[in-house]
């Protein structure tokens, strides 16, 4: 069995006297395209923050890459596509200043931007179709488009792996599609995805694998051993109790 | 040193002037262009208040107001932002704090010194007209530190200004470029204090930024022209203070102000021609139908 790319270990974790994470252990590994899913509430986003070293879990540990999480020694192998960000009013910057600093994670953040920069940054742009806003501001794009510019910045810094809290909430159609084209782009180029969402929408045929959340993981393995339970992988936020329901 | 400038500028004094007001009309931007950017405009105005007790406590003290405008601005500047980062005080009430005990205290120490006299309004209102050699000095060295700062760090610092959690994914030195930033913001107040003078050097920080991000939509466009705006308005509002005999630190920082009306009011009128060519292409297509 190869070392996980990121891996948590009975992590707990709680808000006062209110437990949200308990025993949780899970892995994800080379080349796997897998999905963290679980109603809200359920734990997902303080789980993701442990694995990605946000915060440091109370018990049990959280190692990336063979390594605490919290020392941020992956060296860009890491891409990061966190809740889309509440832009500040006095944003001004372009789809190419926000996707280039994703060069940043990869390299060493000083000076500026080299001549190398400029390839995986025109793939990035063009893997979330945002060639053409290339120069627009980002505050003035929808709520879909400026997603799209956050998975480009992760992209631009070429990871391993990617990991994405609720990436599709709130996406239009198109791009929900060109989501999911990115997405299985880069897990056919051998990286790996996890993707933490309560629902799973457009990229719910495209997974290798289901971890199902609910304070405590309640399920772990392929949509087919799901669907072989009775549960259907159409997931969307409506359907989730009843989905959770199923795999008791 | 005299050199062969014209006038308003063919004496010393205006020279020396000159090169200061440049100096900090590009510097402070540079600064600024990254407080604007985190909804921190008003970070200057905090810190120059405190410089204000740190004046006041160098005059009560007996020492060079500059070095303990100096220390007690880089505290309060590092202490706003470990607030500020740890979540003890969002980014203005911590700001405010600093604002209204660092007046209060210069306030009270000035009353204990028994000097509020022209020494202690000089820095308060800037004294451009009277900058020695040596205040250049110190003006283009600080300014030349910020520099050399920006260029190495602005990536990351632009990066932060989007996103400061996905920052710290990316294993960018998050706290150490935050607490750099604050040093650099105090750094630049307390050379700019001589030439604007503390109440109106947080202006030089934020004005000509207004002005910049109207102009241009990438980051390294907004930082080069909000610091072309500064130097500019610098130059513009030193001459101007010549000629007519005004204060020349508030005529620098008016002539930002008229600077962002004008290039507010000339974006206004270029959006809205945009939106009438736009809308104005319509007409055509629903005629047809």
């Amino acid at each position: 069995m190869t070392t996980p790319l990121l891996a948590a270990d009975r992590i707990s974790y709680a808000y006062g006297m209110t437990p949200v994470l308990t025993d949780v252990t899970l892995s994800v590994h080379a080349g796997e395209f897998a999905a963290l899913v679980g109603p809200n509430g359920s734990g997902k986003t303080t789980l993701l923050r442990c694995l990605v070293g946000l915060t440091a879990p109370q018990s049990g540990s959280a190692r990336l890459f063979d390594a605490d999480p919290t020392q941020r020694r992956h060296g860009g192998r890491l891409g990061y596509v966190p809740q889309r960000p509440a832009l500040a009013a006095g944003l001004s910057a372009t789809v190419e200043d926000v996707v280039s600093a994703g060069r940043l994670a990869r390299r060493s953040w000083l000076g500026g931007r080299r001549r190398s920069d400029r390839e995986p940054i025109d793939a990035a742009l063009e893997a979330v179709d945002l060639l053409p806003l290339r120069r627009e501001r980002v505050s003035r794009l929808s709520g879909g488009q400026q997603q799209r510019a956050f998975i480009a910045r992760a992209l631009a810094g070429e990871p391993e792996l990617l990991v994405l809290d609720e990436p599709v909430a709130g996406l239009d159609a198109d791009s929900q599609a060109c989501f999911r084209r990115s997405l299985a782009g880069l897990v056919e180029r051998g990286g790996s995805v996890l993707l933490v969402s309560h629902e799973l929408g457009a990229v719910a045929d495209a997974l290798d694998r289901v971890i199902v959340l609910k304070g405590t993981v309640r399920f772990d393995g392929t949509p087919e051993e799901l669907t072989a339970r009775g549960v259907s992988l159409g997931v969307h936020e409506q359907d989730l109790p009843l989905w959770l329901e199923g795999v008791r | 040193m005299n050199l062969p400038l014209p006038w308003p500028f063919e004496r010393e004094f205006m020279q020396l002037a000159l090169v200061a007001a440049v100096v900090v009309g590009a510097t402070a931007p540079l600064m600024g262009v990254f407080l604007v950017q985190r909804r921190m405009s008003l970070m200057g105005d905090g810190i120059g208040h405190v410089a204000f007790a740190g004046v006041a406590g160098g005059v009560l003290l007996d020492i060079w107001p500059i070095w303990s405008a100096l220390v007690v601005s880089v505290a309060g500047a590092l202490t706003i932002e470990l607030l500020r980062s740890r979540g003890t005080a969002g980014g203005d009430l911590a700001l405010a704090v600093f604002f209204y005990g660092g007046i209060a205290g210069g306030v009270v120490m000035v009353g204990l010194a028994d000097s509020l006299d022209g020494s202690i309004l000089s820095y308060l209102f800037g004294s451009i007209l009277t900058v020695t050699a040596g205040d250049v000095w110190v003006v283009v060295v600080l300014g030349a530190v910020v520099a050399a700062a920006i260029l190495v760090a602005a990536r990351a610092l632009f990066a932060m200004a989007v996103d400061e959690e996905w920052s710290h994914v990316a294993g960018l030195p998050v706290g150490l470029l935050n607490g750099a930033l604050a040093v650099l913001v105090a750094l630049t107040i307390v050379a700019a204090m001589r030439v604007v003078g503390i109440l109106l050097v947080a202006a030089l920080m934020v004005l000509p930024v207004a002005s910049g991000q109207l102009l241009a939509r990438s980051q390294v466009a907004i930082l080069g022209w909000s610091v072309v705006i500064g130097m500019s308005a610098a130059v513009t509002g030193l001459a101007a203070a010549r000629v007519w005999g005004l204060a020349p630190g508030g005529t620098i920082v008016l002539v930002t102000v008229v600077v962002f009306a004008v290039v507010a009011v000339g974006a206004a009128i270029v959006g809205a021609r945009r939106r009438h060519l736009a809308t104005g292409l319509f007409p055509i297509d629903s005629h047809s139908h």
